[in-house]
């Protein structure tokens, strides 16, 4: 079976392959329909495989990169990007991401820094699960009333609207974004990367998870346009970032091609199955993504409190993360099948 | 509006030019251990890129970056080339509600 491994040019160790293939299938299928990097899932299954910790993070990136890359393809083909916004976004986003990584810089020199991100991320997440679940009760309860009242319900009209108050606000210049559908200040879309970045500097992470409910709360952008448009975003950021890790001498870009391999047909099933899901399905899936993430969290800040725990907490959130990657996955894929099946079945139904 | 536009362009390639490491600096660190790959049990092409990775960082960041989006391209295009014999319609989505 040594047909099954593959040595690894730059750190020497040798890699179960057809793993590499399926973790990239796996990912790619989320980013793809969400809307993210996702490294926070890509980390743990890198390191079960024994890759080491030194490449994980580089690999990730530049397996990410790529990804993006053909998520934005198929997502802008659907109408699912909006160029002009994204450009807007990442000015912001690297100001942002500048301004965090100082704050962090700070907080090193005052110690305990982990915890604070730590606990920061985790009462984001809360906030940003809360906010799904939120407006997905709000718009039920909505959809309810006005079946009572005997009235059509609008598919446009949403559970949280703050974007309709931001979009109030009219600070020059205002600028039009068309595939979004919505006219605001140009300075919204800006403060929000900015802050978006700004956390995603300090806690370290990509940043897709706290874009994309941005993208549909704050700046109003309907939800399969705000994946695509994240998907935009991380792309750029992801080649950047793929460039900075290997010249750091931190990637092994054997793994990221097989990787890329799975994940090819991955984010092609992923975004493709948006065309089937509704929005708000979207959004609940997204929301118990973010769940299963926090709980990762929450049990890699245990150990800190109770001794001894670290071994069994360190297994039980794998376990979580890859059982979440695999169950989401298998979803969004048998979605994607049922879809498809009525597509065609419609198709020879009409000829 | 074009002048929002060149302003944007400008402050992003000012940026990008003279953050190169911050923009990522949050993220975990790489360590300053310098790691050298072992070229003596590779052969082929396996031991160039070995050898390219130990002679300059700089000309193997350059590969990686100019290789990702090249393959990501062509395994997108055979992505969908496979979707597109399924028999779906690939290019519009008729959903539009939030």
């Amino acid at each position: 079976m040594d047909w099954l491994y593959v040595l690894m040019p730059i750190s020497g160790v040798t890699i179960f392959w057809p793993g590499l293939v399926i973790l990239g299938i796996g990912v790619g299928i989320i980013g793809g329909f969400f809307g993210m990097g996702g490294a926070w899932m890509v980390t743990p299954g890198l390191n079960i495989l024994g890759f080491p910790m030194a490449f994980a993070i580089g690999t990730d990136i530049a397996h990410m990169a790529g990804k993006s890359l053909i998520s934005t393809m198929r997502h802008g083909k659907f109408g699912n990007v909006d160029y002009r916004l994204g450009v807007i976004m990442i000015v912001g986003t690297v100001a942002g991401f500048e301004i965090g990584a100082q704050m962090i810089m700070w907080l090193e020199r005052i110690g305990k820094v982990d915890m604070i991100v730590r606990w920061m991320y985790v009462i984001l997440l809360i906030l940003i699960a809360w906010m799904v679940f939120a407006d997905v009760a709000k718009k039920r309860k909505m959809e309810k009333e006005l079946k009572a009242k005997g009235q059509d319900v609008d598919k446009l009209a949403t559970g949280i609207e703050w974007h309709k108050t931001f979009h109030k606000l009219k600070i020059p210049p205002m600028v039009h974004f068309k595939a979004a559908g919505f006219t605001c200040s140009a300075w919204l879309p800006i403060f929000i990367s900015f802050v978006t970045g700004w956390l995603a500097g300090i806690l370290g992470i990509g940043g897709g998870l706290i874009r994309m409910p941005a993208l549909i709360y704050f700046i109003g952008c309907p939800t399969h346009i705000a994946v695509g448009t994240d998907l935009f975003e991380v792309m750029i950021s992801g080649l950047y970032g793929a460039g900075t890790y290997t010249f750091k001498g931190r990637t092994e870009l054997l793994a990221a091609i097989i990787m890329l391999c799975g994940a090819a047909m991955g984010a092609q099933v992923g975004t493709v199955a948006t065309k089937y899901i509704k929005g708000y399905g979207i959004r609940i899936a997204f929301g118990i993504a973010v769940v299963g993430c926090c709980i990762s969290v929450i049990m890699k800040l245990i150990p800190r409190y109770i001794d001894g725990t670290k071994v069994a907490m360190d297994i039980a959130s794998t376990t979580l993360i890859l059982g979440l990657v695999a169950a989401l996955s298998l979803y969004i894929l048998i979605k994607m099948i049922q879809g498809a099946k009525q597509e065609v079945a419609a198709k020879k139904g009409r000829a | 509006m074009r002048k929002l536009w060149i302003r944007l362009t400008g402050v992003m390639a000012m940026a990008l030019m003279v953050m190169p490491d911050v923009v990522l600096a949050a993220g975990e660190k790489a360590s300053l251990l310098v790691i050298v790959a072992d070229t003596r049990k590779l052969t082929g092409w396996e031991a160039w890129f070995a050898n390219l990775y130990n002679e300059s960082h700089l000309y193997f960041t350059i590969v990686t970056v100019v290789a990702i989006p090249i393959i990501g391209v062509i395994l997108g295009f055979l992505a969908d080339l496979v979707m597109s014999r399924i028999g779906i319609d690939l290019k519009s989505r008729e959903l539009s509600e939030h």
